[in-house]
């Protein structure tokens, strides 16, 4: 299979407030995203996740950098109509259920709210048969298209923020923390359709998630995030089953498991961060598999990880 | 076994609330013991009755809409159900505490967090100010959180939701209680701060004979803490054993699944996750029979006539469905579910080699 890119992301910086001091949410980082893959991005609350995502979709003006979608510079001067047609090709599904929905609005108004805006489905009927399609599609019925998103429960309005995001075809979703709100069987139900979708319609996804073992069924590539920086990336296998990063084997060593016998005997591996120059960049250490850091620590760090 | 010591008892517990649409029966006939120093989780889908019934040993249904409609709640031996809201006020946060799912619910906005600790461990016990000072400051770094000292003197709104979070778990650990009863404590932290939180729950449980009750929907993180596990759906358990027994030995076709939904590392990408189909039955009108018939794919006649009994499977372990009757014919546990079963044992036997 050869791989087509469809995002590259190049040096990005995300920094906010003052730039004499700035809080440096995103600082540097580099990773492309292959057409009808899912790309896990994972780390610890406040390492820039969301700030990544959302630099992509372009809710920020960026820092530094470039982020490139379809081979055109997402940040690049656009007109009207190539803002419109990048805003359908992407679309974003986000980690607050209750905030992100209109309290005010019908799941049926806010799921059409994007037809209104690109001139689709004005025929009346169309549309309800494309606001039931899609809800069905997110396990909801068609008596919910009447409801107001305050009468939802936090899954039922996270799957109305996924019909959402649906309902224009879009070609790339940002899906931030879509299930944390989610019980484990609405997860699945959650997980299981993601991954039917992009069967069907090739959509390529970046899954920001702090749930690892969702994140390591649904990824084929993951990248660890941590105070910034993407510190190792690669194939989901190798990233869970031979890590180099001493942050990504800490991260691993912590996810419980529903196996009593092996959590009993659970040893966490404590982490402690080594700064590093800012020489320091990518070296793959494996096929498709990068570590950020200098050469002699990745050396170190590579020779001691797990076979 | 059996000279521990039982610290609380539920007997028949059933909580209605009076709303507009009808009587909502959230808790339907629950039973379960705890024993001290012992951690039952309490697991279920969302609407399932885990907060209801933790909210109920607490005494903090409100009244109306809420209404105590039958059963105990036996702690120490005395039955909360008939105190008078004098008298549990004393108890909670002294020797029950509790740890909400909302963590704004419980913290002051307008105080100072380490005053709130103090204030819990002054209560507690009589201590100069300066050594409650030193020992919620300590608190404050067993939670993860680092520069206690100076986060001391913040206020909430001055800490992200993980960290307010953790100082509730901090406030709670302070009251050094019998029973602590934590409702969804780690589910909005990482994993790394969640994994030190449970670290320390059991430390401080291994010391002060701490009694849990763990309500969680991540089951790897029941299979972490629980020495027990009672499954609930729709306002009732249905079964109810050693975390063993539940994870290695699980009978309720509900149980099944909800151990075939979550992905272990090992999971084929390729293949769907199992989900349990359909939604929980209203609770204003629970259905006839066994309240999970609908969704469960080996139902028989019998599941939407008469509610099936708790089955005794072993000593420790219980299960509320028709599919134990000595009648019923044998259903194998579903392929998911079996399969993960045999690589945790073949794992198991590799280690004790
Ligand atoms: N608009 C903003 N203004 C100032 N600081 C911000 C802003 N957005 C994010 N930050 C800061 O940037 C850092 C990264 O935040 P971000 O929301 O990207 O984290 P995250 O990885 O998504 O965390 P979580 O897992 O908790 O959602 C944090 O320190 C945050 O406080
Ligand atoms: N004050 C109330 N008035 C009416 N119904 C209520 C009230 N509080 C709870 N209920 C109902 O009781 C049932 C059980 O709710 P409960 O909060 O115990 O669920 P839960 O198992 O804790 O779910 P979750 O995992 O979402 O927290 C639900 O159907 C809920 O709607
Ligand atoms: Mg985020
Ligand atoms: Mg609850």
């Amino acid at each position: 299979m050869t791989k087509e890119k469809i995002l590259e992301i190049k040096n990005l910086k995300q920094h906010f407030g003052s730039p004499s001091s700035p809080i440096k949410a995103v600082d540097g980082i580099s990773f492309d995203v292959y057409k009808g893959e899912t790309l896990g991005l994972v780390g610890e609350s406040g390492c820039g996740k969301s700030t990544t995502g959302r630099s992509i979709i372009r809710l920020y003006d960026i820092t530094d950098g470039e982020i490139i979608f379809k081979g055109q510079n997402v940040h690049g001067k656009k007109s009207k109509e190539e803002v419109k047609a990048f805003n359908r090709e992407m679309q974003m599904i986000f980690q607050d259920p209750y905030a992100s929905l209109n309290p005010r609005m019908t799941a049926g108004e806010i799921i059409a709210e994007g037809f209104t805006i690109h001139g689709l489905y004005k025929n009346k009927k169309e549309r309800q048969m494309k606001i039931y399609e899609l809800l069905e599609a997110v396990g909801l019925n068609r008596e919910h298209a009447n409801r107001y998103a305050h009468e939802f429960s936090g899954g039922q309005r996270q799957r109305i923020g996924i019909a959402r995001a649906l309902s224009l075809d879009p070609s790339f979703i940002i899906a931030d923390e879509p299930i944390s709100a989610l019980d484990v069987s609405i997860q699945a139900q959650v997980v299981n359709l993601l991954k039917q979708l992009q069967k069907e319609r090739g959509l390529t996804y970046l899954f920001i998630a702090h749930d690892l073992s969702m994140v390591k069924y649904i990824s084929d590539r993951i990248a660890v995030m941590y105070r910034g920086k993407i510190l190792e990336i690669g194939r989901a296998d190798d990233i869970y089953h031979h890590p180099v990063h001493p942050y990504t084997k800490s991260l691993l060593s912590a996810i419980p498991l529903p196996d009593p016998l092996s959590e009993k005997r659970r040893t966490r591996i404590p982490y402690e961060h080594t700064e590093v120059p800012d020489s320091a960049t990518y070296y793959e250490v494996d096929e498709e598999h990068f570590v950020y850091g200098t050469e002699s620590l990745v050396t170190e760090w590579a020779k001691a990880r797990t076979k | 076994m059996e000279t521990r010591k039982k610290v609380v008892e539920v007997k028949d517990l059933r909580i209605n609330f009076k709303t507009y649409a009808g009587l909502v029966q959230a808790v339907r006939g629950v039973n379960f013991e705890l024993y001290e120093g012992e951690t039952l989780a309490i697991v279920g889908e969302s609407g399932s009755g885990k907060s209801v019934t933790s909210n109920a040993l607490m005494k903090l249904i409100p009244q109306p809409p809420g209404i105590y409609a039958s059963g105990e709640i036996l702690f120490d031996g005395k039955d909360l159900v008939k105190l008078t809201e004098k008298q549990m006020t004393k108890i909670r946060g002294n020797d029950i505490a509790m740890i909400f799912q909302d963590p704004m619910t419980s913290l002051n906005p307008t105080m100072k967090v380490g005053r709130q600790i103090t204030e819990v461990i002054l209560q507690h016990r009589s201590m100069p100010k300066a050594e409650a000072k030193q020992k919620a400051i300590q608190l404050i770094d067993q939670v993860g959180i680092p520069f206690p000292e100076k986060r001391y003197n913040q206020y909430p709104h001055e800490f992200s939701g993980g960290m307010r979070q953790r100082i509730v778990i901090a406030i709670a650990l302070a009251a050094d209680p019998k029973l602590l009863i934590a409702d969804e404590p780690t589910t909005a932290l990482d994993v790394t701060i969640q994994a030190q939180i449970l670290e320390l729950m059991k430390e401080i449980q291994k010391t002060s004979k701490t009694s849990i009750i763990f309500i969680t929907h991540d089951l790897g993180v029941v299979a972490n803490v629980a020495d027990r596990v009672a499954v609930m759906y729709a306002g009732q358990i249905v079964e109810y054993g050693t975390v063993n027994d539940i994870f290695y030995n699980p009978k309720h076709p509900y149980t099944w699944g909800l151990l075939g939904s979550m992905p272990d590392l090992d999971n084929d990408a390729e293949e769907l996750l199992h989900t349990i189909p359909g939604s929980p039955p209203d609770l204003t009108h629970p259905p006839k029979g066994d309240a999970f018939a609908a969704r469960n794919e080996f139902a028989m006649a019998i599941d939407y006539e008469q509610e099936p009994p708790m089955f005794q499977v072993s000593d420790t372990h219980f299960a509320k469905t028709w599919l134990l009757h000595p009648d019923a014919p044998d259903v194998a546990i579903p392929e998911i579910v079996a399969k993960r079963i045999r690589t945790f044992a073949e794992k198991e036997a590799q280690y004790n080699d």
